[in-house]
């Protein structure tokens, strides 16, 4: 039995309290590193964290990344899309392929 | 192509032809490999572009929702409100195997199937934005968790594909000519060797027949 996380700045996440999400505050990068850390370790199979939070831990996810479990996918937080979820995307297709060809046609 | 320092005996050439057999084998498994990788990572990545735009839409309506729910109610009510869950996600993940990458595949329940059931809150002190603004939200869990699904699948997969593709390069480019050319080595040396034990022969055949019949001798004579 695995549980999801969602991390990032309070006024983001607490709505996902609501439908059974497991509410991670974290304000600065240090703060979301050692619980970012936590996470990873705990039976969590999926962590969504919000790009804002996600841009200072970048290291961190990247890291993670190469584990099965869990998923660690950013969402946007409320102060609006960023574009750096895409982005993530992005860079599996370019990782795999050598170019961006998904992207690139629009 | 430089040149790996190699014996030049029949046992080394023999033991190259097989390295080389094995290595062409090998590196025809690995390029189907990377093909099929490649095409099933096509398939997903389209899928995890769409769902992403699609959540990333939602989630902005979501959190448009949830602002006006704060603007109409205080934080401490909302806190209330929010504090004991009613709903939650009961997740359980497999793994499938996708030409040997373990991609994870989830299964969820959550716990009222009733989704008019999943305020945690009465309706009294509450407005009708926080009602619709979690409504939002539990409406978007079921392509969240398939977004999730299918973007850790996309990252394990680019991840495989670049480890095959350079098997694939370094056993195309590097290591079957690199054995080819030790093979040819190996067969122009013992070939040489071959003629010129052959060139000693032939000649040792004719000192000896020289000292028995004396040939140059008679030839002189006449």
């Amino acid at each position: 039995m695995y549980k999801i996380a969602v991390m990032g700045d309070r006024d983001s996440i607490y709505g996902f309290a609501a439908v059974g999400l497991e509410p991670v505050i974290a304000n600065n990068a240090e703060e979301g590193s050692r619980k970012l850390r936590e996470l990873v370790n705990g039976d969590y199979a999926v962590i969504y964290i919000t790009e804002a939070l996600a841009s200072e831990l970048e290291r961190e996810i990247v890291h993670y990344s190469e584990r099965p479990l869990p998923a660690i996918i950013l969402i946007p937080g409320v102060s609006g899309n960023t574009g750096k979820g895409l982005s993530s995307v992005k860079r599996s297709v370019e990782r795999a392929i050598g170019s961006d060809i998904i992207f690139g046609e629009e | 192509m430089a040149q790996i320092q190699t014996n030049p005996t029949r046992m080394e050439l023999t033991r190259l032809k097989r390295k080389l057999q094995t290595a062409k084998r090998g590196h025809k498994l690995l390029k189907d490999k990377r093909d099929e990788l490649m095409r099933q990572f096509l398939i997903l990545i389209r899928e995890n572009k769409e769902l992403r735009e699609r959540v990333e839409k939602s989630i902005e309506g979501c959190n448009r929702n949830f602002v006006l729910a704060r603007a109409s109610m205080s934080r401490e009510a909302i806190n209330i409100a929010l504090m004991a869950p009613k709903q939650e996600v009961y997740l359980e993940a497999d793994t499938e195997n996708i030409m040997s990458v373990e991609i994870p595949k989830f299964r969820f329940t959550t716990r009222t199937s009733d989704p008019s059931d999943i305020y945690p809150y009465g309706y009294a002190f509450t407005s009708s934005d926080l009602d619709s603004a979690v409504k939002s939200i539990a409406d978007i869990l079921p392509d969240m968790l398939r977004l999730a699904e299918c973007e850790k699948a996309c990252q394990l997969m680019a991840e495989e594909i670049e480890k095959t593709r350079r098997r694939v390069n370094a056993l195309e480019h590097v290591m079957i000519p690199q054995t080819e050319e030790s093979i040819r080595y190996i067969s122009m040396k013992l070939n040489e060797n071959e003629r010129s034990s052959q060139v000693r022969l032939m000649k040792v055949k004719d000192m000896m027949l020289e000292e028995a019949h004396h040939y140059k001798e008679k030839n002189g004579l006449e």
